[in-house]
């Protein structure tokens, strides 16, 4: 005979939370959470309160109010008369400016640094160490402090350009002056200009593309095109025919005549910079502020590129090296197709954390006056309006943005460069 | 800089209304020392000397404040700000008042909630050129580089000096003066704008000080004057007083130097209330009765702060001009003390 019996109720008691496994992790978890709320809820509310006692309720009005003061390097139009929206924006834009400038260089130096710290030459090895050493190891405000100095103190003021005997003169063929106020280096002008598209009308986000620069982009963008297309077709050939058809002549072509076209249609010509009354004018003016920040940051993260290098460079087998060398590859293709290829899977997610830190650190800029987003939103307009806590808020939500962007691209970039399993 | 920005700022919040709540007066008496917000380094008005000790027209102020309160000119603490950390700082509680030639205007006072309590030094805005340039006009500036200490009013002067003249200018943000200073001898930029006094402090410490000229124009009031935060009326009585005591001092003809004798009582019943030999006016203000004395024997009344300091026998050579006595024509007027 056979008994049934009812499998045993799951019966709950509440003394289980604690005293049974199952449950008493999550027990903790929920209490951990409940009190980090609490607590973030009391600092809110006491934030909020004490705000409200002060007479300073959180109030994003002032952004709309007339920033009254004037920003000297400024890539989109502005002037005293905008809002404090729209300077917050102009700073923006040139902390990106910065940015984009410095990570770009700091990677090729990082790169050649981090090789030639390998290099068998002593000489060279050890300049590159003495170099990665020195900016590592000195906080990066110094360095962007010293970088200022060197520009201000040891280049010629414009008005050691003027008179029949200047002390100073203007470098290569007249078009370059290299002043203490910055580098004034020929523009580019256009005499048919297109023109530029004026996006978001009147707001404080306005801004102008031009169109002279677009088409730039287009025609270029085609002509690579074509001459990878060309590259292809040619490759096709020595597949199936065994001779590969001469192809430089046709892609210089495709390169350059269009471009030239273009330019010579668009009335292209050079605006040199030339010096009146107490400046030069015309031309591109990049500041000493932007020349010292851009350097400094550059020079300092390429330390610690050149050091993430070295490391990827020495994670690699050495047998790679020597199987490239059995093939017949001399070591500098060894190192471009071989080494440094594998190397990037190791190198990209630290070199993330890179940018990371020169996109930040590139706040430092109030040290040498350039108007960045810390210099406009948390500093003048900050100062000028009392808004501490929104203005701190907007800016760490400004960063957050710009980090998490680069995060984002250079994670999908890793993807593409990581190993994949077979 | 920019984390004691944030941490200012955070902590606004935190810290302002207990300050308030608790009263500055007795928090200052608690602690024993004044915490006093006043410039990194502007020579003759704050500015340490080579023994470290803190002296200047702006620091007078701070050591007669600590007198009156603690009895010790000596028991403050100087905290250096600058242009733009200095709101956050007096906001925040760092400081208990700010003597940093700071601009009295409307929206400092109603918007960044700050209650001024009065004007040590009617200024108003200059600029500083190199002889050499040939400039005797603010107008012929077109295109030049002007540099500016960032966080102050004197950049939003000049965007509207510029503007309302029509002519341009490239702005070199700046954030001490020491910076500026070196600029504009390395020639950097062109000109040196801020208040006038600030630019005969700053041209006094120069090698050459007769090499640089500065412009007649004056492109704006600045009414400079200690202030303290909103809400503690009672703290900002006393440090208005002080001011006042220093001032009617002077007027009174009470000095340091005579202040020992004056005290023991005179004919004149306002010296007498002043001095505390009359009436309890420094128990009105929970001070004790000699705290005006204290003030003025801190560093002497207003006309030897200013003589001793910045007037026309210092290497900073200003004439006393708008701030002479209102009995010599000039603005500097106190309340009665009654």
């Amino acid at each position: 005979m056979t008994t049934l019996t009812d499998p045993p109720k799951a019966s709950f008691r509440l003394s289980m939370l604690i005293y049974d496994t199952r449950y008493r992790s999550l027990t903790i978890q929920a209490v951990a959470m409940l009190g980090f709320m609490l607590l973030a809820a009391w600092l809110l509310n006491n934030t909020l309160t004490n705000l409200a006692t002060l007479g300073k309720p959180i109030d994003l009005g002032f952004l709309g109010e007339p920033a009254s003061y004037d920003i000297n390097q400024r890539l989109l139009d502005y002037n005293s008369r905008d809002t404090h929206l729209r300077a917050s924006f102009i700073g923006l834009i040139n902390t990106l400016v910065v940015a984009v400038l410095g990570c770009i260089t700091a990677t090729i130096v990082g790169v050649l640094v981090g090789v030639l710290r390998l290099s068998k030459n002593w000489l060279v090895a050890r300049i590159m160490t003495v170099y990665v050493e020195m900016f590592r190891n000195v906080p990066v405000l110094l360095w962007i402090v010293l970088a200022m100095a060197i520009l201000i103190e040891s280049l010629p003021a414009p008005r050691a350009f003027r008179g029949d005997n200047p002390e100073a003169t203007m470098k290569v063929f007249d078009s370059v002056a290299i002043t203490n106020r910055g580098v004034y280096v020929p523009e580019p002008l256009f005499s048919n200009s297109l023109g530029s598209i004026h996006l978001f009308g009147d707001s404080s986000l306005r801004f102008d593309v031009s169109l002279d620069l677009m088409a730039i982009l287009v025609v270029l963008i085609a002509s690579i095109f074509a001459v990878r297309k060309v590259t292809s077709r040619a490759a096709h050939i020595q597949e199936t025919t065994g001779v590969r058809p001469k192809t430089w002549h046709v892609n210089l072509a495709i390169l350059f005549v269009p471009m030239i076209a273009l330019l010579a249609v668009l009335g292209f010509h050079l605006g040199y910079p030339e010096l009146k009354g107490f400046n030069f004018t015309g031309g591109t003016h990049m500041r000493n502020s932007l020349i010292a920040l851009w350097l400094a940051l550059s020079l300092y993260t390429a330390a610690f590129i050149a050091e993430i290098v070295r490391g990827g460079i020495l994670a690699i087998s050495h047998g790679q090296t020597e199987a490239a060398n059995a093939l017949g590859l001399r070591p500098g293709k060894t190192m471009r197709l071989v080494i440094l290829p594998q190397a990037l899977r190791v190198i990209i997610p630290p070199m993330i954390s890179n940018y990371l830190n020169l996109t930040k650190n590139s706040s430092l800029a109030i040290a040498v006056g350039y108007m960045d987003i810390t210099g406009t939103l948390g500093g003048i307009t900050m100062n000028q309006t009392g808004r501490e806590l929104e203005c701190v808020l907007m800016l760490m939500g400004c960063y957050l943005l710009i980090s998490l962007s680069i995060s984002m691209v250079m994670n999908w970039y890793n993807a593409r460069v990581a190993l994949v399993e077979r | 800089m920019k984390k004691s920005v944030i941490f200012g700022a955070l902590t606004v919040a935190g810290l302002a209304a207990g300050a308030a709540a608790a009263g500055t007066l007795d928090d200052v008496k608690a602690r024993g020392k004044l915490n006093c917000g006043v410039t990194t380094g502007l020579v003759g008005f704050a500015a340490p000397d080579a023994n470290g000790e803190w002296g200047g027209f702006d620091v007078g102020v701070c050591r007669a404040v600590a007198a009156a309160v603690l009895g010790d000119p000596k028991a403050v603490e100087f905290v250096p700000t600058t242009g733009k950390t200095r709101f956050t700082a007096l906001a925040s509680g760092e400081i208990d008042m700010l003597a940093r030639n700071t601009t009295w205007t409307f929206s400092r006072d109603v918007d960044l909630k700050f209650t001024f309590v009065g004007v040590n030094y009617y200024d108003g805005q200059g600029f500083m050129v190199p002889k050499e340039l040939g400039v005797s006009s603010a107008k012929e500036l077109d295109g030049a580089t002007v540099c500016i200490q960032t966080g102050t009013t004197t950049e939003l002067n000049l965007a509207d000096f510029f503007r309302s003249n029509n002519i341009s200018y490239e702005p070199v943000p700046i954030e001490t003066n020491a910076e500026a200073q070196q600029q504009y001898l390395a020639g950097a930029c062109d000109v040196y704008t801020t208040d006038a006094s600030g630019l005969a402090a700053t041209r006094a410490t120069f090698e050459d000080p007769s090499a640089h000229v500065l412009l007649p124009e004056i492109i704006s009031k600045e009414p400079l004057g200690p202030l303290v935060r909103h809400g503690d009326d009672n703290w900002g009585d006393v440090v208005r007083w002080t001011l006042n005591a220093l001032i009617t001092a002077e007027e009174l003809g009470v000095s340091s130097a005579n202040i020992g004798e004056m005290s023991a009582g005179t004919n004149n019943p306002e010296v007498n209330r002043l001095l505390g030999s009359e009436g309890n006016l420094g128990e009105m203000l929970g001070l004790s009765a000699d705290w005006a004395k204290n003030a003025i024997m801190a560093s002497g009344n207003y006309g030897e702060l200013f003589e001793k300091n910045i007037g026309e026998n210092t290497p900073i050579g200003l004439a006393r001009g708008l701030n002479a006595q209102w009995t010599d024509g000039g603005l500097i007027y106190s309340p009665p003390f009654r």
